[in-house]
């Protein structure tokens, strides 16, 4: 494990940002967003950005192809370029996790290369959580926000950085700035993290389960319950859950005419929109309580089932905070599940 | 804050159950902590007693539900609304969105709600809320109780609030307020008086977070088309996504536009915006601009009026003297 | 530039060499690459996503059978925009093609050695074409062969001079037609397919595959119950939107199952299982 001093912090993020790309949490007047960092930005005292870092490999909107055409012939531009390594800093644990819950979508056969591609480019600096908020529940996931993965991993208490390499890439970019930081014990870690486990205990949802939805597909157990009629009846039908989630990752294909062309570009999608399957002749979910359930099936059952019991909720908090009604996953798990 | 309690809400709720001057009660579900309260149908005393909340959280203006509420079978619905409320309710009825006879409204006086993106800035780890007279107290998981000032949390809509006195009820609890002299200009004042450089850098900016989740448009009372223009494929402007940064800002600017002269500045699209952006300002100019053109006129003060936009008089201003009164600002 | 890296999402160009006016609002296109070729082999129930730059990419069904060395078809209902588009195009016109993708029918394993009864209504006989064309080039690798298929009127029959021409009059293939309603000109049987299937009163030593608007599936698994029929002896394929084709844009699923790419073809019994949201 190696550390630095808060103050030479800046010193660090100069130095990555010497050869590739540095992003990193900074505060907005509205919130903590990620920000390409420049010379004098402060890493935000915040606990999470407003928005998900997802963005840095399924990005909200990217062009997949352009066409010319001309009478009746068609060219297919692959309008794809090589990407540069960059840093992303500062993830919490449950968004790290987040970008296995996107792996398992995009990086299984066939590949998605556009998402490969940034992957591969990618360099993730996780921070441990000291001060959790109301709305965190990672732990229901079994996710550690006090040993976050990622590349490095890394601690903050009020004097010093932390660091600690998990994988290569994160050993290549440790020696990067291996002369602004020093070896040290854990010592300090230990203690912070031991703190911090303590009081994730006390957080309002330390005890929410997945009990309920582990053991196999349990879709037809769910899917016909009169509950969601109960639970979606106020939804607004808006994208906001789907667009603050970390691992939601429906996407939409479409053509965009620039009148010298047109692109084919790719934008996130949300199941909860009523076109997300209206076809020519027919909707296959034509009502908000059925949209609303195939975004809580698709995280508690559909994805489980295709992915050895893994979750697509990595328990951020996001949804909690952001939904115009208020209503959640949280509250989802707690009817459904039968523990309310 | 609120002077009317959780208790002579359900007390309200419930007589008007017994009595069968309703059979179900739009009101605020309970959440996991104070303020994710959620909108919802109660039909009976005990669901009331057991789920019903009302504190500086329940901020939802519930007069859109009332179209699909009014489009059910059964008896009449009640609903509460807030002073800001009763104008949508009224605009809603004015644009025959709505069944008024199948609707049951109390008006409920309002204080002011909380903003709790201004709580959670001042205090982490919220893990209770109280209010008391002009003050919040919040209990923290990490510093023990903290005593916040009321108006110092208050939502900002609330701050400028143009009106304490319901427009449309059947029945009111409280006292009556009046209409207030409110400083809602101000913010729009401030943007007035940028260059169009930095204007235009003002809303490139804000605009530029958008993340199309549509939810200032789901939530907003005035956005009640059928099918908006925005979701339909064959409209040629239906997009998930900004295709570039003209589009970017066509969104809201068209949703201003079509709101504008209905927009009753109930503050709900900037209430919901994950975003942050203060939606709210590109109507208020709007409204701002409608009265300094054709005089003062408020969306929703009753049901019938013509809005000056939708009302050819021989008195109309020409498009000159409108630029003179600033609408190139 | 990286594009010798394969993607999925990035299309083939396809031409279209021929335009078969089948129905008022069904055309069969056929369509090769630049340089003649198939764009890709497939199997039967596969379908392949095609697109026109500007107007929109849709999945369709691959109508010819993979035993046709030379070419694809695509038999098309005028019904939406990327339709509309293509009902109005004319030979020489290219268009993206990509696939295939999904399961297919289970024509070597499965399918081996069976009868085999095939229900389609309308334009539900696209993807029927490409089993029943495999099945009757490899005709010694299956038992008998019944073809029931009908529509709205004798106009609305799909493929209705290859049914006459070729299907009629093969051995051991027995064709089945009707219409909805009587109509000048039509001898043969009048009535709904559900219907005229119970009429038939099949025995039950064969594998059904059905195809068409979802009221006719529904009663005609009604039907094929009544006549002894298991689940487990009864296919149908899926039409759902899609968008990737490749099982992650997320739109197309039935339960935890994928249209795209764990389907279009779906055992009865295996159906069954799954939510009733399609």
């Amino acid at each position: 494990m190696r550390k630095c001093s808060i103050s030479a912090l800046d010193a660090v993020f100069a130095k990555i940002a010497e050869s590739m790309t540095l992003y990193i949490p900074a505060d907005d007047k509205n919130g903590a967003a990620y920000k390409k960092w420049e010379s004098g930005m402060q890493l935000a005292d915040t606990l999470n950005t407003v928005r998900s870092p997802k963005d840095f490999f399924f990005p909200q909107i990217e062009n997949l192809m352009e066409f010319k055409t001309s009478g009746k012939t068609i060219e297919v531009i692959d309008t794809r370029e090589a990407k540069e390594d960059f840093v992303v800093f500062g993830v919490r644990a449950c968004d790290v996790k987040s970008f296995e819950v996107l792996d398992r979508v995009f990086l299984s056969e066939p590949v998605d290369s556009y998402y490969a591609e940034r992957r591969a480019h990618g360099v993730i600096v996780s921070m441990a959580c000291s001060r959790p908020a109301e709305t965190c529940f990672c732990q229901t996931f079994g996710i550690d926000a006090a040993a976050p993965a990622g590349d490095i991993s890394c601690w903050k208490d009020s004097e010093n950085v932390y660091f600690e390499a998990q994988t290569e890439k994160g050993s290549a970019l440790l020696n990067v700035i291996a002369d602004l930081t020093e070896e040290c014990g854990t010592e300090k870690v230990e203690e912070q993290q031991a703190k911090t486990r303590e009081i994730m205990k006390k957080l309002p949802l330390a005890d929410l389960t997945t009990e309920a939805f582990e053991g196999g597909d349990k879709t037809m157990e769910f899917f016909n319950i009169p509950e969601w009629k109960e639970l979606s009846e106020s939804c607004i039908g808006c994208g906001t859950c789907t667009f603050v989630c970390p691992t939601c990752q429906c996407y939409d294909i479409k053509d965009f005419n620039t009148g010298n062309g047109v692109v084919r570009f790719r934008c996130w999608d949300s199941c909860m929109y009523s076109d997300f399957t209206r076809m020519a002749h027919g909707n296959s979910r034509n009502s908000q309580v059925e949209r609303f359930r195939q975004r809580f099936m698709h995280k508690l059952v559909y994805y489980p089932a295709n992915n050895d019991g893994m979750f697509s909720c990595v328990g951020c908090g996001r949804c909690l905070s952001k939904c115009p009604i208020s209503m959640n996953i949280v509250k989802v798990m707690k009817t459904i599940g039968g523990k309310k | 804050m609120q002077k009317i309690t959780r208790k002579m809400l359900i007390d309200k709720a419930a007589e008007l159950l017994q009595n069968g001057t309703v059979d179900r009660v739009l009101g605020w579900k309970n959440g996991e902590f104070v303020y994710d309260v959620t909108p919802a149908l109660f039909t009976d005393a005990e669901a009331l007693e057991k789920d019903f909340v009302y504190n500086d959280f329940c901020g939802a203006n519930f007069s859109k539900y009332l179209i699909a509420e009014t489009r059910k079978q059964g008896g009449k619905v009640l609903v509460f609304l807030k002073t800001c409320d009763t104008y949508s309710f009224n605009q809603l009825l004015t644009e025959h969105r709505f069944d008024r006879e199948k609707v049951y409204a109390v008006g409920i006086p309002c204080e002011g709600m909380a903003d709790i993106e201004k709580v959670k800035k001042a205090v982490d780890g919220i893990i209770a809320v109280d209010g008391k007279d002009d003050k919040i107290v919040v209990t923290s998981l990490y510093d023990g109780d903290v005593e916040l000032d009321a108006q110092a949390v208050m939502a900002e809509r609330c701050i400028v609030c143009k009106s304490k006195k319901h427009v449309a009820y059947d029945e009111l609890m409280g006292e009556e307020g009046e209409v207030i002299e409110s400083a809602r200009f101000d913010e729009v004042e401030k943007l007035e008086k940028m260059t169009a450089d930095e204007r235009f850098a003002f809303w490139q900016n804000e605009l530029s977070k958008c993340i199309r989740c549509n939810a200032c448009r789901n939530v907003c009372p005035a956005c009640t088309c059928e099918k908006c223009v925005f979701d339909n494929p064959d409209s040629g402007v239906e997009n998930k996504a900004a295709a570039d940064s003209f589009e970017e800002k066509m969104f809201h600017i068209i949703r201003a536009f079509h709101v504008a002269g209905r927009c009753t500045d109930c503050g709900e699209c900037s209430r919901v915006c994950p975003q942050n952006i203060p939606l709210h300002l590109l109507n208020r100019k709007f409204i701002k601009d409608i009265n300094s053109f054709y005089g003062d006129y408020q969306a929703g003060a009753e049901v019938g009026s013509r809005a000056p936009l939708v009302n050819y008089t021989t008195e109309d201003l020409e498009p000159g003297e409108a630029v003179e009164k600033g609408a190139n600002n | 530039m990286m594009n010798t890296r394969n993607e999925p999402l990035i299309p083939k160009i396809g031409v279209i060499t021929d335009i078969r006016i089948d129905t008022p609002d069904v055309k069969t296109f056929r369509v090769v690459t630049p340089d003649g070729q198939k764009a890709f082999e497939h199997m039967p129930g596969q379908c392949a996503m095609l697109s026109i730059p500007g107007v929109g990419e849709a999945m369709f069904s691959i109508t010819s059978s993979p035993t046709n060395t030379e070419f694809m078809e695509f038999s098309i209902k005028k019904c939406g925009c990327v339709t509309e588009w293509l009902h109005q195009a004319e030979v020489g016109q290219q268009v993206t093609i990509r696939g295939p993708y999904g399961n297919g029918f289970p024509v070597d394993t499965a399918f081996k050695g069976q009868n085999m009864l095939f229900i389609a209504g309308g334009i539900g006989l696209a993807p029927l074409r490409s089993v029943i064309n495999y099945v009757r080039h490899y005709r010694d690798r299956y038992g008998k062969i019944d073809i029931v298929y009908g529509s709205r009127s004798m106009n609305d029959l799909v493929d209705y001079k290859e049914i006459i021409d070729e299907w009629c009059n093969d051995d051991g293939i027995n064709v089945h037609l009707t219409i909805d309603r009587e109509q000048e000109g039509w001898d043969g049987h009048v009535g709904f397919v559900p219907n005229y299937v119970k009429e038939l009163g099949f025995d039950t030593d064969k594998t059904a595959i059905l195809c068409g608007p979802p009221i006719m599936i529904k009663f005609t698994l009604d039907g094929l119950a009544s006549l002894g029929f298991d689940k487990t002896q009864v296919y149908t394929t899926m039409e759902l939107r899609m968008k990737c084709g490749i099982g992650k844009c997320g739109r197309c699923n039935i339960g935890s199952k994928y249209v795209c790419k764990d389907g279009p073809v779906f055992r009865m019994d295996a159906l069954s299982e799954l939510p009733d949201e399609y």
